[in-house]
C-alpha cells in the first residue's frame, strides 16, 4: 500500500497560553514542538498498516523548515519517507494550505491508496483542510474515525457518536481523518532515530496565496481566575463537600 | 437571511443547533433553517420556536442517514436558490464537516467555531482556536459567511414561534456525494447508560487514581450521583479506560452541571475539554495542580481516601 | 499559613536543595527569624533540583568539591535519601585510562576510598548489558549513588520550621531588592515587603536575575543539559528497586546511561553548549513541564543516540525499548566551573548560594551557613568565593564564552595547566608588544595575558643540556617547555625580567589605614616609611585567607600588592574591615599601576645603569621600597623576591610602562638579561626556595605553624585570627610543610615521570599518610627545581614523619615513585642563608 499521512508542526503548550507582544501568534520561546495529537494516530495507523501489508508511509507537511524535527519524528516511528513543503513562515489560511497540499500530492510519482489525516489540529481547529483536499484529488473521504480495517480494496471505518457507533465504507483509494483513541501511538526507539536520520525527506517551496480567511489577532480566552474555594484536607473534607452537592442541588 | 444548517440524526435533533439558531437571530436577519434527510420535517416545530420562520427539507431517497458530501452539495443548492447572507451551524464535528463541504464545493472560506460574528463586508468573526483557549478574531472575505458557532458561546433561547412553515426539496446530487454514509451503527464501547456529552453529574479520574482499580470507587459514586465516568488523556493512553470515556482537546468536550475531577493535575488539554461545567470540585494531593484554578471548590487529598468517605456520606444523605 | 513577615533576620530566596538546606544549617547554627521564599510551589517549586539526575561520583580533581561533595553524600546518607549502587567511569582510549589513573590519584589524595580500575571483563561482571568491545577499561567506585534531593530538601526545610526558627512561602515572586549605604535592606515581593538584615540568593539558574535587582553580580549562566529517558527494559523487568545497577560514565563521549526503575536514563554533556538567559526561563505557568525542563531537541542528541547504542547496544539498540521522557534540563554554568558562594562585593548582607548542583548542595548549605554564622566555613571555600570574578569575569559576554568552551569538558580530560581559548587578551600589559616580539607564550591570570616562556630563550635549551630535566611524555610536556628550566638556569646566571601585570594592587590610606592593616596582616605593619612587609593573612581559626605584600608608603598610607588571581577576594577581604568612621578608605589601583621585576646576580648592575639612585646593598637594603628615577620615569622600587635572587618589583603608572621596560632591557643587554616567564616566577623559582603560595599550601585548613610561617615574637596588636593563633602557637603542630625531591622518575615502562601537583604521598607499603586531624598527606605544589637538577614536591607531613632524609612514595597516574624530605619547614632548597637576596 502506498498511505500518505498528512502532519502539521504545532507548539506543545503548558498549562497556559502566552501570545507574543503583536498578537499574532503564541509565544514559543519557552515551548517545544510536536504533532498534533489525533496525528499522532494517524501516524500509527498508517505505520500498522504498511507492517501489516507491507508497502511506503509517506509524510507530507507544509510549514516552516523546522517542520523536519517533526517528519524526523515521525520517521523515526517507522514512516518511510517526507515532504516538506516550505512556507514563508507565515500560517496560511485553509485554502491556502489546502492548494499547497494538494498540488505537492498531485507532483507525486506514486498514487496513494490511503490518505490519513488527523481528525483537527491542535492550533488552528479549522475543521476542512482534509475535507477540500478531498474535493479537489475527487476522492471519497472519511472523517472522525476511531477504529478502521483496509480489505478488499475499501476501507471499513467506526465513527463514534453519543450513542455508539457508526459504520462507514469507502472504496480506495480515499481520505480518512482520525482521532485519538484509534490506536495507542508508539514511542521513538534509539535505533528508530538513527534510522529516520537517513530517510529521504523531499524539500519543496509553495507560494502563498491572497487568504480569504485573515486572522486580525489572537487573545487568550477568559478562564476562572478567581482560584478554588478549598473545602479542606483529605477525608475531614467530606461533610463541607456533601453540602455543596446538595447546595447545588446534585444530592 | 441567515440560513442555519439544523443537524439531526433520524429526526432525532443535536441541540447544539439550537445554539446556532439563536447565534443566528441574534445577527439581525431573518432566520431560516434547513435539514438534511426527509426525517428533519419533524423539527418544524422546535426550529420555528427558536427563531426560524422556515425550514428547507433536502429530501432525498439516499439521505436517510448521514451523508456529510451529499449535505454539502444540497447545502450549496440552497444557497444558490436563496442567496442567504451567512449558512451557519453548531460547531459539531459533524457541523463542522457539512460546512466543509459547502465552501469546498463552493471554493469560499468557512470559519469553524465562531463566538462572535458581525456580518459585513468582510465579515469579522471571533473564532475558538486551541480548544476554545484561544480567541481569533478575524477576517471571512467572501461575499456569503459560512461558518459554525462554538458550542459554549451561546446559550439556546426559546423565541416562542410557531412552527416553521416546511419547504421540500430535492437536491441533485451524484454518486460521488452519497458514497460516503452512514453503513451500519451499534453500541461500540459504549455501555448505555448516561453518557459523557449529555450527563449533569461527571465523576472523572486521572492519573491519581493509580489505575484501572482505582475507578471502581469512581464508577459507585457516578452511580450514585446519576452521572457518567470520565477520565483524563493518560487514563486512556495507559488503557486504564476505554477512550470514550476520556474528557478533553482529544476525547469529548463537555459541560454537566458538576464535574468531579479526581486525581487530575489540570493540562491544558483537558481543561479545554470540561472548563465550561458549571461547577467543577478538584480533589487532588497537590495543592498547586492546575486544576485548582478551574475548580469552584477543592479538596487536598488522596481520592483513595476522600472519595469511600463521600460515598458513604452520600449515600447517608440520601437515604 | 500565616501571612509573610514585614521582618526577618535573613530571607533564604530559593527552596530547590541549596536554599532548603542552607536554610537547615542556619537554624541549627542558632539563627531565628528565618524567611524562606520561592516563586514556584512546593514541594518542587520548578527549578533544576526538580528534575536533577541525582546521581554522586564522590571524586573530582578539586580538593574543595571533593570535600562538599563528601559533606554532601554525609548529609543525604543521614536523611536516608541516599541509595548506593556503585559508578563506573569506563574508558574507550589509553588517553582516558591515564585521566582515570589520575582520578584515582585525586581519590586518594582527598581520602575517597574504594575506587579501583577494572578490566573491560570485570565491567561485564558488574553491567551485562555492556558492549565490552568498545572500552578499554574502567574506574568503579563502589561509593557511587543516587539521592531524592527533592526529598532531602524537604526534610531539611521542615526542620528548620520545626526548630521554630523558619519559616516558609511557596509562590511569592520577589520584585525588587532595596540597598541602602551599600547594605542589603529589604526584599520586595509581589506580597509585601520584607525587612532582612541578610538576603541569601539560593535560586539556580535565575540567580543573576536576582543579584540584579540590588546591583549585585551572579555571572553563570543557565545551560542545557540533555536527557533521555528510555524504557522498559526487559533486562530490568524484575528489578526490585528504583536504583540497582551501577551508574556509567561514558567519560569519552560525554555521556552517562543509568538504570532507573525499568527504565535506562542516557544523559549527555556532548551536545552544543545551549545556553540561555535568566531572562528566557519561563514563569511556572508558562512552562509546558517545568520552568527548567525544556522540550527535547533531537537534533542535538543525535550523536548521543549512537554513542548511547555502541555502548549498551542490548538494551539502546532494542527496537522495542522506546524513548518514555527526554528533556532540554536547565542547569547551571560558570565560567571558571567553580560554584558562587559569599556575601557578594557589591552589597553587604547579600548572599550567593549559587551554581550548586545536587551532588554538592547540603555541604555548600552547611558550609555557606557556616560562613554567614561563624565567619568563615570548615571546608575552605575560596576556589567558590563570589568575590573571586574581576569585572570583565561579571560581563555576559564573559559568562557565555567561557561556558560554551567549558561545557563539553565536563567529563573532559582537563589537563592542569590547561588555558582557555575563549575571551583572551582582555588586559594586556604595556609591554606586551615587546613581549610577543620575543615569541612570548601567553597564559592568562585573572585576564591578563602574562608570557610563562619566551621562544627567544630556545636556543639556551642547548646550552643548559640535561639540567632542563627534558619531558617525554605527553602528558607533563603539555602546557610547559624545557625552556621555562632554562630561564630559570640562565636568570640565576645572569638577570631575568618578569612581566608582572597581573598583580591586583590597593591603596589602604586615611588615618584608619594603619589600624586596619594591623586588623588585617599577621605581620607588625607599624613598620617605618619604605618598608616592605610580606604578611600571611588570617582567618578567625588562625588558618590562611591570604598571603601578601604591603609597603608602607607614608603615615597613613599602605599599598596592598597581591596575586591577580586572588585580588578580588583580598579587596574584598580588607574592604570588609572597613572602619564605619570613614577614617581609612581603599582604592584599587591594579589597572592604574604595572609591575616589572628584574632579578639575578647581575640586576643591580641592570638597575644601576639606567638610574642615578644608589641602588647599593647598604642604600637600598632588602624589604625596603623607595622611588628611584629611570630616565625621566619616577618609579617606585621594591626590593623583594619571589624567585630566590637579588632584585626589584617596580611600579610604574601603566601608560610609561613601555618605557620602563625598554630602559631596564636596554640596560641590561651588557648584562646577560634575558625575559624570563611565569613558569619560572611562578614554579622553579618559588619552589626552589619553598616559598608557599595562597591556594596551593596556604589555605584555612592549615596554620601557620603547620606552614612553617611563624615568626619568634608575635606583634601585641590584635588581628583577625589572633587568639587561634596564639593557641597554635602553643600546641605542637600537628602537621609541617616540607619539601621532598623525587629520588627515581623511572616508570614501569622505563620513561621519566614528572608529577604535576595533587599527588597522594603515600608510606613505603603505599598506605595513606594520615595526621592526628585526619588530614590527608598529598603533594601541594610539584614542580622542577633546575639549579639542585630536582622534580621538587611540597606537602604537609604529619610532624612526626616530617624528617629530613625520611622516605616516602608518591603516587603518580597509578604507578609509585621514591621520594624524600629535602627540607622541613620554610628552609629553602636553594640558597638556604638566602645571601643571594641578601646581599
Amino acid at each position: 500500500m502506498n498511505i500518505l499521512v498528512c502532519i502539521k508542526r504545532v507548539p506543545l503548550a503548558g498549562g497556559t497560553l502566552i501570545l507574543t507582544p503583536d498578537k499574532q501568534d503564541i509565544e514559543t520561546k519557552f515551548l517545544g514542538f510536536g504533532i498534533s495529537p489525533h496525528e499522532e494516530n494517524a501516524v500509527e495507523a498508517g505505520v500498522q498498516l504498511i507492517e501489516q501489508m507491507g508497502g511506503e508511509l509517506t509524510l507530507l507537511t507544509l510549514g516552516p523548515s523546522d517542520a523536519e524535527e517533526q517528519l524526523r519524528a515521525s520517521l523515526a516511528v517507522g514512516a518511510s519517507r517526507a515532504i516538506l513543503v516550505e512556507t514563508d513562515g507565515q500560517e496560511w489560511d485553509p485554502q491556502g494550505t489546502a492548494a499547497a497540499l494538494v498540488e505537492a500530492i498531485k507532483a507525486e510519482e506514486r498514487k496513494f491508496d490511503l490518505i490519513i489525516f488527523g481528525a483537527e489540529s491542535a492550533d488552528s481547529a479549522g475543521y476542512q483542510i482534509h475535507i477540500r483536499v478531498a474535493h479537489a484529488l475527487g476522492l471519497p473521504i472519511v472523517t472522525n474515525v476511531k477504529g478502521m480495517r483496509v480489505e478488499g480494496g475499501k476501507v471499513s471505518c467506526d465513527r463514534v457518536v453519543p450513542s455508539g457507533r457508526e459504520l462507514y465504507e469507502a472504496p480506495l483509494p480515499s481520505i480518512i481523518t482520525v482521532r485519538d483513541g484509534l490506536n495507542i501511538p508508539r514511542y521513538p526507539s534509539v535505533p528508530g532515530r538513527m534510522q529516520a536520520r537517513k530517510k529521504p525527506i523531499d524539500m519543496k517551496k509553495a507560494e502563498a496565496r491572497v487568504p480569504q480567511l485573515v486572522k486580525l489577532n489572537l487573545e487568550v480566552a477568559p478562564s476562572k481566575s478567581t482560584g478554588a474555594e478549598i473545602l479542606g484536607n483529605g477525608v475531614e473534607a467530606v461533610p463541607a463537600l456533601v453540602d455543596v452537592l446538595k447546595k447545588i442541588g446534585t444530592i | 437571511m441567515i440560513l442555519v444548517l439544523v443537524d439531526h440524526d433520524r429526526g432525532e435533533l443535536d441541540q447544539l443547533s439550537l445554539r446556532a439558531l439563536t447565534a443566528a437571530s441574534k445577527l439581525g436577519h431573518d432566520v431560516e433553517a434547513v435539514v438534511i434527510g426527509k426525517d428533519g420535517a419533524s423539527l418544524a416545530g422546535i426550529v420555528g420556536e427558536y427563531g426560524a420562520k422556515t425550514l428547507h427539507v433536502a429530501a432525498h431517497a439516499d439521505l436517510t442517514d448521514y451523508t456529510p458530501r451529499a449535505s454539502g452539495a444540497a447545502l450549496a443548492e440552497l444557497v444558490g436558490k436563496l442567496k442567504p447572507a451567512a449558512v451557519l451551524s453548531a460547531g459539531s464535528p459533524r457541523g463542522n464537516e457539512q460546512l466543509a463541504h459547502l465552501a469546498a464545493v463552493l471554493d469560499i472560506p468557512m470559519a469553524a467555531e465562531c463566538s462572535q460574528i458581525t456580518l459585513g463586508t468582510p465579515h469579522v468573526v471571533h473564532r475558538a482556536r486551541w480548544a476554545g483557549n484561544l480567541i481569533e478574531e478575524a477576517e471571512v472575505r467572501s461575499e456569503l459567511l459560512v461558518a459554525s458557532i462554538f458550542a459554549f458561546s451561546t446559550e439556546p433561547e426559546s423565541k416562542g414561534g410557531g412552527a416553521a412553515a416546511v419547504v421540500e426539496f430535492t437536491p441533485d446530487l451524484s454518486a460521488e456525494d452519497t458514497l460516503v454514509k452512514v453503513i451500519g451503527r451499534d453500541a461500540g464501547e459504549s455501555k448505555g447508560g448516561v453518557t459523557l456529552t449529555d450527563a449533569k453529574v461527571i465523576v472523572s479520574g486521572g492519573r491519581g487514581t493509580g489505575g484501572p482499580e482505582g475507578f471502581a470507587v469512581i464508577e459507585e459514586l457516578a452511580g450514585l450521583l446519576g452521572g457518567a465516568v470520565g477520565c483524563s488523556r493518560v487514563v486512556t493512553s495507559s488503557g486504564w479506560r476505554p477512550h470514550a470515556e476520556q474528557v478533553g482537546q482529544t476525547g469529548s468536550k463537555v459541560a454537566p452541571d458538576l464535574y468531579l475531577a479526581c486525581g487530575i493535575s489540570g493540562a491544558m488539554q483537558h481543561i479545554a475539554g470540561m472548563k465550561n461545567s458549571k461547577t467543577i470540585i478538584a480533589i487532588n494531593t497537590d495543592p498547586e495542580a492546575p486544576i485548582f484554578k478551574y475548580a469552584d471548590y477543592a479538596i487536598v487529598g488522596d481520592l483513595h481516601q476522600v472519595l469511600p468517605a463521600l460515598v458513604t456520606a452520600v449515600k447517608s444523605a440520601q437515604a | 499559613m500565616s501571612a509573610l513577615p514585614n521582618k526577618a533576620k535573613c530571607v533564604v530566596i530559593g527552596a530547590g536543595i541549596v536554599g532548603n538546606s542552607l536554610l537547615y544549617h542556619l537554624a541549627r547554627l542558632g539563627w531565628k527569624d528565618l524567611v524562606q521564599i520561592d516563586k514556584g510551589p512546593l514541594p518542587n517549586p520548578g527549578g533544576s533540583t526538580g528534575h536533577a539526575s541525582n546521581f554522586i561520583f564522590p571524586v573530582d580533581h578539586s580538593k574543595e568539591m571533593t570535600a562538599i561533595t563528601a559533606d554532601s553524600m554525609r548529609q543525604y546518607k543521614e536523611l536516608n535519601t541516599f541509595t548506593e549502587c556503585g559508578g563506573i567511569e569506563v574508558a574507550r582510549t589509553p588517553e582516558r585510562m591515564q585521566e582515570l589513573a589520575r582520578r584515582i590519584t585525586s581519590a586518594k589524595s582527598w581520602g575517597v576510598e574504594g575506587g579501583k580500575i577494572v578490566t573491560p571483563a570485570e565491567i561485564k561482571e558488574l553491567v551485562p548489558y555492556i558492549e565490552e568491545s568498545v572500552i578499554v577499561g574502567g574506574y568503579y567506585q563502589p561509593t557511587v549513588g543516587v539521592v531524592d534531593s527533592l526529598r532531602a530538601g524537604t526534610l531539611m526545610r521542615e526542620k528548620a520550621v520545626e526548630m521554630g526558627s523558619a519559616q516558609t512561602f511557596a509562590n511569592i515572586e520577589v520584585i525588587s531588592m532595596e540597598v541602602e549605604d551599600g547594605r542589603i535592606k529589604a526584599v520586595v515581593t509581589d506580597q509585601g515587603r520584607i525587612e532582612a538584615e541578610y538576603v541569601v540568593i539560593a535560586t539556580g539558574c535565575w540567580s543573576p536575575k536576582l543579584a540584579a535587582m540590588a546591583g549585585a553580580s551572579i555571572p553563570l549562566t543557565p545551560a542545557v543539559h540533555q536527557m533521555k529517558d528510555i524504557g522498559p527494559v526487559p533486562f530490568f523487568a524484575d528489578t526490585k528497586g528504583d536504583i540497582e545497577w551501577p551508574i556509567i560514565r561514558d567519560m569519552d563521549t560525554n555521556m552517562y546511561e543509568r538504570q532507573h526503575g525499568t527504565g535506562l536514563e542516557v544523559g549527555s554533556y556532548a551536545h552544543r553548549p545551549i545556553l540561555y538567559s535568566p531572562e528566557d526561563i519561563p514563569s511556572n505557568a508558562a512552562a509546558a513541564l517545568s520552568p527548567t525542563e525544556f522540550a527535547f531537541t533531537q537534533a542535538d542528541f543525535d550523536l548521543q543516540d549512537e554513542h548511547s547504542y555502541e555502548l549498551v547496544p542490548s538494551i539502546v539498540g532494542d527496537e522495542n525499548v522506546r524513548e518514555k521522557y527526554a528533556i532540554n534540563g536547565i542547569l547551571s554554568l560558570t565560567p571558571d566551573g567553580m560554584p558562587i558562594l559569599g556575601e557578594t562585593p557589591e552589597v553587604k548582607g547579600l548572599w550567593s548560594c549559587a551554581a550548586v548542583w545536587v551532588k554538592e548542595g547540603p555541604g555548600t548549605g552547611k558550609a555557606v551557613a557556616e560562613w554567614m554564622v561563624l565567619g568563615q566555613s570548615e571546608i575552605d571555600l575560596h576556589a567558590s568565593n563570589i568575590a573571586r570574578f574581576h569585572e570583565h569575569q561579571k560581563s555576559t559576554f564573559h559568562v557565555k564564552q567561557r561556558c560554551s568552551e567549558g561545557f563539553n569538558k565536563t567529563y573532559g580530560i582537563v589537563h592542569p595547566n590547561e588555558q582557555w581559548s575563549s575571551n583572551r587578551n582582555v588586559r594586556i600589559s604595556p609591554f606586551y608588544k615587546q613581549e610577543a616580539d620575543l615569541g612570548a607564550v601567553f597564559y592568562e591570570t585573572a585576564g591578563w595575558e602574562r608570557p610563562f616562556w619566551y621562544e627567544s630563550n630556545k636556543d639556551l635549551v642547548a646550552k643548559f643540556g640535561d639540567k632542563v630535566m627534558p619531558r617525554t611524555s605527553e602528558w607533563e610536556s603539555r602546557w610547559w617547555s624545557p625552556i621555562i628550566n632554562a630561564e630559570h638556569l640562565q636568570m640565576r646566571e645572569t638577570a631575568g625580567i618578569v612581566d608582572l601585570s597581573a598583580f591586583a594592587l590597593f591603596d589602604v590610606t586615611g588615618p584608619g589605614a594603619l589600624a586596619l592593616v594591623q586588623k588585617v596582616a599577621l605581620r607588625q605593619m607599624d613598620v617605618a616609611i619604605g618598608r616592605v612587609v610580606y604578611t600571611p593573612v588570617l582567618a578567625q581559626n588562625g588558618g590562611f585567607v591570604s598571603d601578601l605584600t604591603i609597603m608602607r608608603l607614608g603615615k597613613n598610607h599602605f599599598r596592598v600588592v597581591t596575586g591577580g588571581a586572588h585580588g578580588m577576594a583580598d579587596k574584598k577581604w580588607f574592604s570588609d574591615q572597613l572602619p564605619e568612621d570613614g577614617s581609612a578608605q581603599i582604592v584599587d589601583l591594579t589597572s592604574a599601576y604595572t609591575t616589572v621585576g628584574i632579578w639575578g646576580p647581575n640586576a643591580r648592575k641592570i638597575v644601576q645603569a639606567c638610574t642615578t639612585t644608589d641602588m647599593s646593598h647598604e642604600a637600598f637594603k632588602f624589604s625596603t621600597c623607595k622611588v628611584i628615577e629611570i630616565g625621566t620615569l619616577r618609579v617606585l622600587a621594591s626590593r623583594i623576591s619571589y624567585v630566590g635572587d637579588l632584585g626589584w618589583e617596580f611600579y610604574v603608572p601603566i601608560e610609561q610602562g613601555a618605557q620602563l621596560w625598554d630602559h631596564l632591557w636596554e640596560s641590561g643587554k651588557n648584562h646577560g638579561l634575558i625575559p624570563v616567564g611565569i613558569g619560572v616566577y611562578g614554579t622553579t623559582g618559588r619552589l626552589e626556595k619553598s616559598y608557599r603560595a595562597y591556594g596551593a599550601e596556604l589555605e584555612t585548613e592549615y596554620n601557620v605553624l603547620e606552614a612553617g610561617m611563624a615568626t619568634p615574637k608575635l606583634k601585641e596588636q590584635e588581628f583577625i585570627g589572633k587568639a587561634a593563633h596564639l593557641k597554635h602557637r602553643e600546641e605542637k603542630p600537628v602537621a609541617m610543610l616540607v619539601t621532598l625531591t623525587v629520588d627515581d622518575h623511572t616508570s614501569k615502562s622505563g620513561e621519566k615521570r614528572y608529577m604535576m601537583g595533587k599527588e597522594p604521598i603515600l608510606t613505603l607499603d603505599g598506605g595513606p599518610v594520615v595526621d592526628a586531624h585526619g588530614r590527608r598527606s598529598y603533594v601541594t605544589s610539584a614542580g622542577s627545581v633546575p639549579s639542585i637538577g630536582k622534580h621538587a614536591l611540597m606537602s604537609y607531613l604529619p610532624t612526626e614523619l616530617a624528617v629530613e632524609g625520611a622516605k616516602f612514595l608518591v603516587e603518580y597516574l597509578g604507578e609509585q615513585y621514591p621520594c624524600t624530605v629535602a627540607v622541613v619547614g620554610a628552609t629553602p632548597l636553594f640558597d638556604s642563608s638566602n645571601e643571594r637576596i641578601l646581599s
